[in-house]
């Protein structure tokens, strides 16, 4: 059983925090010239997607935003049921010299982000690969750590963080919940 | 999604939802081929052996291929050159390679229900790549994602197999599979070379081929062995290429959406003509693509971790 212990994301606290990690995106990199982003399936690709638009709107101009499906690269797979099916991935543009961010929902063990790094060399030789995240909650097993950071949230083993988004879930939040026994 | 079963022995019986998850997956892998480096590191732990106890070119390289592309270890093994021409059993020869530790064995077998035996008999997962006139899943299934792509679902699509039905595993394969998704499947050629079992399968049987033609959105032509024209089956290769031949004059016939498959290898003139097999309605290539993607993803669901949690972990 899981119950949820707080609510510590709103859909405005969301909007907010893409708005200012979309700014902060654009000024490390000075603009948005060879730059990419490249969500990870499922809810990465929402982030990424809404990240390109809140981008759109402080530079005019579009950023592509590619897909990128881990399945099939995860170090678990011996060992794990893993649960939703391989599917495409889908990079519209030449990874070689661009500037690749990787985007993702939520940031824990790091293993996610390191079979997105073998996945994405896959399709060439990027200059540079960053790591936005919108919510990170520890535990780190691999030393992986984001470039762009939505919102710290410190958890315990048995705390587990869920974001929710309108694209898959109806609704936008961020919520702690707790798994009992 | 996981697979009901753990092996690939036919698709007699194989739920819909299977045949779904297969054909969707080789969607994905059909990308990876396309990439600059076609390979995935998802199988490394796998051990995979191809045996061969009959001659093929198609099947085994595309097998090897999606092995590898998969980052499978690969083993081949022909009967030709093994112990099975001292005398080994089959049991025995595939116990032996489990001892030297395999994961999964590819098998092709002049002898109808070897997998089946195989199956029950030994540790590792088994894919049928050929069972005498039994069965061809893995043809059968590119077959259907080739369909898949052209006609984007099977509900009511009419399908007719043309040629040796009765001694084809890549037949049998096809009804099975195609009528599970809900395709009207249909079959035509000689008397001789067709089971008159099938209409119990509820296959509608066309001894005319202008007919089926002209009743059909894909036809799927079979190589006609030269050896059942020894057996007395059909007169002369001459004869059947006329009366059952699928030829330009023939296709004049043909609504324009008509698509033509072949497992190959071809004879060319035969049962199908050179401009037909190589004209905008032939999807014979594209097939032979495919199959590698179809073998990829039968490969990954069958190896898929049993047990253990759903959840990614991020």
């Amino acid at each position: 059983m899981e119950t949820v212990k707080a609510k510590i994301m709103d859909e405005d606290d969301i909007r907010r925090t893409i708005t200012r990690l979309a700014h902060e995106i654009v000024e490390r990199n000075k603009g948005i010239n060879g730059l990419g982003l490249c969500g990870i399936r499922t809810r990465g690709v929402f982030v990424a997607r809404r990240l390109a638009e809140a981008i759109k709107k402080i530079e005019g101009k579009d950023i592509p935003v590619g897909v990128l499906d881990i399945t099939l690269y995860r170090d678990d797979f011996r060992i794990k049921r893993i649960g939703p099916g391989v599917q495409v991935t889908d990079i519209p543009f030449n990874p070689d010299d661009f500037t690749v961010i990787l985007v993702d929902d939520v940031l824990y063990t790091g293993r996610t982000s390191r079979a997105a790094m073998d996945a994405l060399m896959d399709y060439g030789r990027p200059a540079r690969v960053q790591l936005a995240i919108l919510v990170d909650r520890g535990h780190r097993e691999l030393p992986i750590k984001a470039d762009f950071v939505g919102k710290n949230i410190p958890t315990t083993g048995r705390e587990n963080v869920k974001v929710k988004l309108k694209e898959q879930d109806e609704i936008d939040e961020v919520i702690l919940v707790e798994s009992g026994e | 999604m996981a697979l009901h079963s753990k092996h690939l022995l036919g698709l007699e019986n194989v739920p819909k939802v299977d045949i779904q998850s297969i054909l969707d997956a080789a969607v994905s892998f059909k990308e990876i081929l396309e990439r600059p480096i076609p390979k995935v590191p998802t199988l490394r732990h796998v051990t995979v052996v191809n045996l061969f106890f009959e001659n093929s070119t198609r099947t085994r390289i595309s097998f090897e291929l999606a092995e590898k592309r998969l980052s499978a270890d690969v083993v081949n093994f022909s009967a030709s050159s093994s112990s099975v021409s001292k005398g080994e059993t089959l049991i025995d020869t595939v116990r032996n390679l489990e001892a030297m530790k395999i994961d999964l064995v590819v098998m092709r077998h002049p002898m109808p229900g070897a997998p089946q035996l195989l199956a029950k008999h030994c540790s590792s997962k088994v894919i049928n790549a050929g069972d005498g006139s039994h069965e061809h899943p893995t043809q059968a299934l590119l077959d259907m994602m080739t369909i898949r792509e052209t006609f984007g679902n099977f509900e009511d699509l009419r399908i007719t197999i043309v040629g040796d039905i009765s001694h084809s595993r890549v037949a049998l394969s096809n009804i099975h599979g195609l009528q599970t998704m809900g395709a009207k499947v249909a079959v035509c050629g000689p008397p001789t070379l067709i089971p008159r079992a099938l209409e119990k399968l509820g296959v509608k049987i066309y001894y005319d081929v202008d007919e089926a033609i002209a009743n059909s959105d894909v036809l799927n032509v079979l190589r006609i062995q030269k050896e059942r024209q020894e057996d007395g089956l059909f007169p002369s290769i001459r004869e059947y290429h006329t009366l059952y031949g699928i030829t330009r004059e023939r296709m004049k016939n043909a609504s324009r959406e008509l698509v033509i498959l072949h497992p190959g290898p071809i004879n060319r003139g035969v049962e199908l003509d050179g401009e037909v097999a190589d004209g905008p309605q032939s999807v014979i290539l594209q097939q032979v693509t495919n199959g590698v993607a179809v073998r990829m993803a039968i490969l990954f669901l069958l190896s898929r971790g049993e047990g253990g949690r759903d959840e990614l972990g991020s």
